[in-house]
């Protein structure tokens, strides 16, 4: 490679050397270098291979639309696999490696798959491996596969840091038409922002050129510092690499190599697409060999990094603009000879170009340098839904005319002309955009020659030639999106800039009909690869889906709680540090023999008021709620429309007008929207109203044959005794100045009360009860052994013992179902050909012999009549202290009567268990009524 | 993120809303027969427009429900109206 | 149809590629055939393999509005799998994945079904229960099944997150030995070549306008290209249902939503199997060519647009950071979307219509690319008979009125 650094010119800082590495080698680069520009100056000509033929690959261009400079780099100990070498800038020690290649890019051991492409072309894969099983032959594909390698060690700073923002006019590219229609918008009073992917704006000016004797520098200043002085936001480093629905455009900014970009979602009024153009390859036999190289690209390596790309580059272009990169290779001192495409034309060389040749006539020189046209980048506009044109004058796609939503300006409107791209660009940022101005640009299509000789590339990463389009086209895989998936076309990770067009042209070419009746191209986000981690942001590790968090944490923390999530919640497993079964066995032993103190404060609190509260709530019930007198409770369900339990939890009636819902800690949000939905749809929304106070109460259960003894010593204005306040009722009142309410609820089936107080006075109320307690010889339980309690009962709990077909019904709850003579949720519902069937599945209890392990959960009850299958499941299993191993069980009903023995199974492994009641503690209830 | 407007909070993110129903849906009366094939009728059937949709959505954040009008290809919304106005 | 082969494809190497026919003719359409089907997706074109192959119904059009495949075939994450909890299902999906275990030799074209296995992971002690259930209602119903624990997760799978400060710590897994990935264009342009070897018409560039209807049965159909009568009609065009329904004149059980999908770019192999988190609702596999193919939940906006929005993107790409945090760095090559028609149940409608003469094979929801082999075989299997296969019984529209719903949206995994 005879690419050099000069001595002056480029954006670069020549003061400040950096030194990398690559493939093994020591290089020297300055600050402000990518390493493509670096690699360039160093004169490393073959920076990769091809994905599927391992062939030698150089460098295309020099920015976002580089197909074959993909690196592993290594930089601060950390593996950063698939960085792009021409969008990366160089840092001190940075060590990068070519992928898909090894030992080096230069030294590819693979090479020689070359020798092979006869038989591996486009889509060979589907016809053979058929035989004699696919799986044979994948592991080793596999391995073949890829391009950098995952680090398994997981990287510590990876938080993207994540940003909404907003503005007026968006303006996506800082070239002349970008910051020209940012100014204008700017001084027009917009809030607008400015974004670029680079490092220094003013995008293709530097080789282009704004006008003689004015340094294009000075000008990109000029626009800047006006832009600024308007308000205006300008922000670098930052690609926009998706347009979402309603305006909602996602920007990506780089925070330096090896730190996770930062996120951008910006809400723009409108949006400018000044995104600029590419120089397309021109499709020719051996056009892939390094040394290769857009002709613009050399014109940014030259005027961005002062790097002449060759001594005696030959050109070969088909278009008029190519004229000023011409002309500033010549003056930076490149023997330029240029030559017109012909048919038949070839590269020449092994592993980089060392010339072209016609027919028998060769010409010598270091590098070619090909443009083939400008297609506008057109990706955000194809991303908004926005449709393209075809201009037959410059044989590109160009976007339709503008919406009030979005305008291009510019290259990206087609408008090449530098003075025309700042008089539209003026027009937009004012607000009053003029039409596309004609242009002067002229391109003489390259015709594709189907049939033609040479082994001709159209996509360089996924190595898909001319040949291969040609097959598909004879294999009738004709459309663009096939044609794209069958070749693999634009599937690499360049997602086609380079070769879309080509491959459109191509097809075009071998069916005869002109380019836009083959199709456009479509894009979707994102713009250019994207790392995941810009989506995770700072939602990592317990900040995802963060666990709810109880009043009375800290209290018991101090206790040594064993603090686990249920249903979204931290809540206490059981308490102390001993071991968790035997803890677990003496907490639900003590609740029964003296009692427990439990932390009930995520149980749903869902006021319910209004004149017409008892009539929807015995609408949303399943049981009647209408004779539910003040001071009274009752144990209901709530219904889907389809019949099925959704949530159960008792109603507390507190007066005339009020009622409070309990449900289920994990269903709160469900049971509320549920209430408002049926609350607001067909019901008069002024007479009920709904009021979640799930978190501003507070809750301590105390449970056991003690539970009196130990609230009577509070000090409260509640009258305890059991005439005054049976089970099943609700009083309220006071402890000193608290407020307190006291439902005589039990989920554990002993005599229990659960007391309420305002959340911010819970520590105060757990001080009493536990201080009380202790008195007592009844201490705090926690959530599992409050679990077998309830199982000892046979209480179910919602989404555990039921599932997406249980109907009341099935769980014994039969009178409303029969009886009911309001309408309410989900009634119809139960008299179905399925509701009624025989053999549904109902709750029972499983009877396992005292000494023998608990049932699994999960374990599934099974026949062998007339073949094998499952007869419903194990839903609930412990072992109880003070009853033995239990379990619950959903199991269809013929096969589920009280004294049948039954098969489970689990793993494998079977039992013959007896069904059983699913109460098996207290059953006439008189620890309950205490 | 989707924009969605509330008639009573204004525009929100549209994480902030949970789709109810097709507008227009209408309780049978259970207290008389209705068939199996009405009810599957109510309980499941849907328009499922492609295009022009009236839906009721609730925004989540105040709890109201409202008739919300969209298309369902380019995602345009069309206009958000208060539940009772609609009903009118 | 000329057959595919490592032989052939070694002399069509030397040859220059000249004597690959067409994968598929283009005919113009006809004024009549025997079946009528409308979409040429993966469900529609298996529907016309197998009245063809197993049926000797030959007389067939399968009329598409765009380019065959083109729609939620040629947009899934390639997962295949019948870790179903009911037997209805189980046995459905199964017969899916025994009919892709042949497909490759059936059809003559190399579908990559790759069996290497397909993970739910368990992240808690409620979960392990639930997966112990799963693992046992399998058992039960026949399917291939083991179960993990930890230590056997992180053998097959050492990318996942096994850290301590894991918001999901991952307990174990139920693993299907069978289940896999395959390849989703294959899929389809193998059932299209082989049907289209049969003699079956696929008309592409044709949009279906409307029904031809008389006394009440639909006997065809109008499109772009004009009248095409038929002695039957099926429908499968997924996400359309309701619109396809609604020009009968009836409607379905049926919301459209997008759902979203996303690769990366590729990368040497790192994941060898299937995993699904349900904790975070995210699942993923790594494909042939290197790229991480994942997804997650729908977007719960109705929606017909073929795109998603970024709250699911962000929901759905954090979710897989949080158990394969390895993965931070990957990029994201592209993402795009799919329009998935979702049953009540999330169990799909095989069958007749409302209409007399109209055909449904629909309501797949997210999960319609394992079951193309089984939906087009038994829907080819209710039309010729005129019965339903024992299979396809439970599934067929009535459900929706007896009550018997197969709800299965525990077991698709992911949040309906």
């Amino acid at each position: 490679m005879t690419a050099r650094r000069l001595d002056s010119g480029g954006l670069i800082d020549r003061s400040n050397p950096i030194s990398f590495w690559f493939d093994g080698k020591t290089y020297e680069g300055f600050e402000g270098d990518t390493l493509a520009s670096a690699f360039l100056a160093n004169g490393v000509s073959i920076v990769g291979r091809s994905f599927k033929y391992h062939r030698p690959r150089g460098l295309w261009s020099a920015w976002v639309d580089e197909p074959n400079a993909i690196m592993n780099i290594r930089l601060n100990g950390k593996e950063h696999p698939n960085c792009l070498a021409t969008t990366t800038y160089i840092e001190e020690g940075m060590a990068a490696r070519s992928v898909n290649a090894f030992p080096t890019a230069k030294y590819d051991t693979k090479g020689g798959l070359d020798l092979f492409h006869r038989f591996l072309g486009a889509g060979f894969y589907y016809k053979t491996f058929i035989w004699p099983d696919w799986h044979l032959f994948e592991p080793a594909i596999r391995k073949m596969a890829g391009l950098g390698a995952v680090d398994r060690e997981v990287l510590e700073d990876f938080q993207s840091a994540q940003h909404h923002a907003k503005c007026d006019v968006l303006v996506v590219g800082g070239g002349a038409a970008g910051l020209t229609a940012a100014r204008a918008a700017a001084e027009a009073g917009k809030d607008v922002v400015l974004v670029d992917d680079q490092r220094v704006l003013g995008g293709s000016l530097y080789r282009c050129g704004v006008a003689a004797d004015l340094d294009p520098s000075d000008w990109v200043a000029a626009q800047k510092d006006a832009i600024e002085a308007s308000g205006g936001r300008i922000l670098t480093h930052t690609t926009a690499y998706g347009i979402y629905d309603h305006g909602l455009v996602a920007l990506v900014q780089s925070q330096g190599f090896g730190r996770a970009p930062a996120l951008l979602r910006m809400r723009a009024e409108q949006v400018i697409m000044a995104t600029g153009a590419l120089d397309l390859p021109i499709t020719f036999s051996k056009n892939d060999l390094p040394g290769t190289m857009s002709l613009s690209a050399a014109g940014e390596y030259l005027a961005r990094y002062g790097v002449l790309t060759a001594k005696k580059p030959l050109v070969m272009r088909n278009n008029s603009l190519a004229s000023a990169t011409v002309e500033n290779l010549r003056a930076a001192g490149a023997k330029v000879e240029e030559i017109e495409h012909v048919d038949g034309i070839t590269n020449q060389g092994r592993k980089h170009t060392t010339g072209l040749r016609i027919g028998k006539e060769s010409i010598d020189a270091d590098a070619v340098l090909v443009s083939g046209g400008l297609t506008p980048l057109v990706h955000l506009w194809r991303h908004a839904g926005g449709k393209l044109d075809w201009c037959e004058t410059r044989q590109a796609f160009l976007p339709k005319p503008a919406t009030d939503a979005m305008i291009a300006i510019g290259a990206a409107n087609g408008t090449y002309d530098l003075a025309q791209a700042i008089e539209e660009a003026e027009a937009a940022g004012k607000g009053t955009p003029i039409d596309r101005p004609e242009t002067s640009y002229i391109t003489t299509p390259i015709e594709t020659k189907p049939g033609s000789k040479g082994r001709q590339w159209i996509d360089f990463q996924h190595d898909v030639t001319l040949k291969d389009i040609e097959v598909a086209a004879r294999e009738n895989y004709v459309s663009v999106e096939h044609l794209k998936r069958y070749t693999t076309l634009g599937m690499a990770s360049d997602q086609g800039k380079t070769s879309n067009m080509a491959g459109l042209t191509a097809m075009a070419a071998l069916r005869g009909k002109p380019i836009p009746q083959v199709g456009t191209t479509t894009s979707r986000p994102p713009f250019m690869p994207v790392p995941l981690e810009i989506y995770h942001g700072a939602k990592t590790k317990q900040l995802w889906s963060p666990v709810k968090r109880l009043p009375l944490e800290d209290k018991h923390r101090d206790l040594d709680a064993a603090l686990c999530e249920y249903g979204g919640w931290l809540r206490p497993g059981w308490y102390g540090k001993g071991d968790r079964d035997e803890t677990i066995q003496k907490e639900a032993k003590a609740a029964r023999d003296t009692g427990g103190i439990f932390d009930g404060s995520t149980l749903g609190k869902i006021e319910v008021m209004g004149p017409d509260a008892e009539a929807f709530l015995n609408f949303v019930y399943y049981n009647t709620i209408k004779t539910l007198k003040p001071g009274s409770i009752r144990y209901g369900f709530m219904l889907t429309e389809g019949g099925i339990v959704y949530d159960d939890g008792v109603v507390t009636r507190v007066d005339q007008n009020r009622f409070i819902v309990s449900c289920s800690s994990s269903h709160v949000d469900g049971v509320r929207t549920h209430l408002e939905a049926w609350r607001q749809d067909g019901n008069d929304p002024d007479r009920i109203f709904v009021h979640d106070q799930t978190t501003a109460w507070a809750t301590v259960t105390v449970t056991g044959p003690k539970a009196r003894d130990v609230l009577g010593r509070l000090d409260t204005t509640i009258d305890l005794s059991a005439e005054a306040f049976p089970h099943m009722t609700y009083r309220e009142g006071a402890m000193g100045t608290i407020s307190l309410r006291i439902a005589r609820v039990s989920f554990s089936g002993d005599l229990s009360y659960e007391v309420s107080v305002p959340a911010g006075h819970a520590e105060t109320l757990w001080d009493a009860i536990t201080a009380a307690g202790k008195e007592q010889g009844v201490g705090p339980i926690g959530l599992e052994a409050m679990s077998i309690l309830r199982a000892e009962k046979g209480f179910i709990i919602i989404g555990k013992d039921t599932d997406g077909e249980t109907m009341p019904h099935d769980l014994g709850f039969t009178i409303p179902r029969a009886k009911k003579k309001a309408a309410f949720i989900g009634d119809r519902s139960l008299h179905t050909e399925k509701a009624n069937a025989e053999d549904r599945k109902v709750l029972v209890g499983l009877s396992v012999a005292d000494g023998d392990p608990p049932l699994a959960t999960g374990a599934h009850a099974f026949t062998e009549t007339p073949t094998r299958r499952s007869l419903g499941y194990v839903t609930s299993s412990y072992q109880s202290p003070n009853v033995g191993p239990i379990a619950l069980a959903i199991i269809e009903a013929p096969h589920a009567k009280v004294g049948d023995t039954i098969k489970i199974w689990h793993k494998e492994e079977v039992r013959e268990i007896t069904i059983c009641d699913p109460c098996r503690f207290d059953p006439e209830g008189g620890r309950l009524h205490a | 993120m989707q924009i969605f407007t509330c008639p009573f909070c204004g525009s929100r993110d549209e994480r902030e809303f949970h789709f109810i129903a097709e507008a227009g849906k209408t309780r049978p009366d259970t207290l008389t027969q209705i068939s199996d094939e009405d009810w599957a009728a109510y309980l499941h059937s849907h328009r499922n427009e492609k295009g022009h949709v009236r839906e009721i959505w609730m925004h989540t954040t105040c709890g109201e429900l409202f008739l919300l009008e969209r298309d369902s290809v380019t995602m345009e919304v069309l206009g958000s109206t208060a539940l009772r106005e609609a009903s009118q | 149809m000329k057959r595919y082969s490592a032989w052939q494809l070694f002399r069509e190497g030397l040859r220059g590629g000249k004597g690959w026919g067409k994968a598929w003719r283009t005919p113009k359409p006809k004024k009549q055939y025997d079946v009528a089907i409308i979409g040429a997706g993966g469900h529609g074109l298996s529907t016309a393999y197998y009245l063809a192959k197993n049926h000797g119904i030959t007389d067939i059009a399968v009329i598409e509005k765009g380019w065959l495949g083109g729609g939620n075939t040629g947009r899934n994450t390639t997962a295949i799998r019948s870790n179903y909890f009911y037997p209805e299902s189980a046995q459905l999906y199964d017969l899916s994945v025994r009919l892709y275990e042949g497909l490759s030799k059936d059809l003559n074209y190399n579908v990559m079904f790759s069996q290497r296995g397909m993970m739910v992971l368990a992240h808690s002690e409620p979960e392990m229960e639930m997966a112990a259930r799963q693992y046992n209602a399998m058992r039960l119903n026949g399917i291939d099944a083991e179960f993990l624990d930890a230590k056997e997760v992180r053998k097959r799978a050492p990318i996942l997150n096994y850290r301590d400060d894991a918001r999901y710590p991952i307990h174990g897994a139920v693993n299907q030995p069978r289940g896999g990935t395959g390849r989703h264009d294959a899929v389809a342009w193998g059932y299209a070549r082989a049907a289209d070897a049969l003699g079956v018409d696929i008309i592409q560039n044709c949009e279906v306008t409307d029904f031809l209807m008389e006394g009440g049965r639909c006997v065809g159909v109008n499109t772009a290209f004009g009248e095409i009568r038929a002695g039957m009609v099926a429908a499968t065009v997924a996400g359309h249902s309701s619109v396809i329904a609604g020009m009968a004149g009836f409607k379905l059980p049926i919301h459209s939503y997008a759902l979203q999908a996303f690769v990366s770019e590729p990368y040497k192999p790192v994941l060898d199997t299937v995993v699904l988190s349900p904790a975070v609702g995210t699942y993923i596999s790594q494909s042939d060519k290197g790229g991480l193919v994942f997804g997650g939940a729908l977007d719960r906006v109705p929606s017909y647009g073929q795109r998603g929005n970024m709250p699911v993107q962000e929901a759905v790409i954090g979710g897989l950071l949080e158990f394969m945090p390895a993965l931070s760095k990957v990029k994201l090559l592209r993402h795009w979307g799919g329009i998935v028609d979702v049953t009540p149940d999330s169990s799909p409608i095989i069958g007749p219509s409302a209409v007399d003469g109209l055909y449904l094979n629909c309501g797949w929801g997210t999960g319609g690319f394992k079951a193309i082999p089984a939906g087009g075989y038994l829907l080819a299997h209710r039309m010729a008979t005129g019965q339903h296969h024992e299979i396809s019984r439970p599934f067929d529209l009535d459900r929706f009125t007896t009550g018997r719903l197969i709800d299965e949206s525990a077991a698709s995994g992911i949040a309906h």
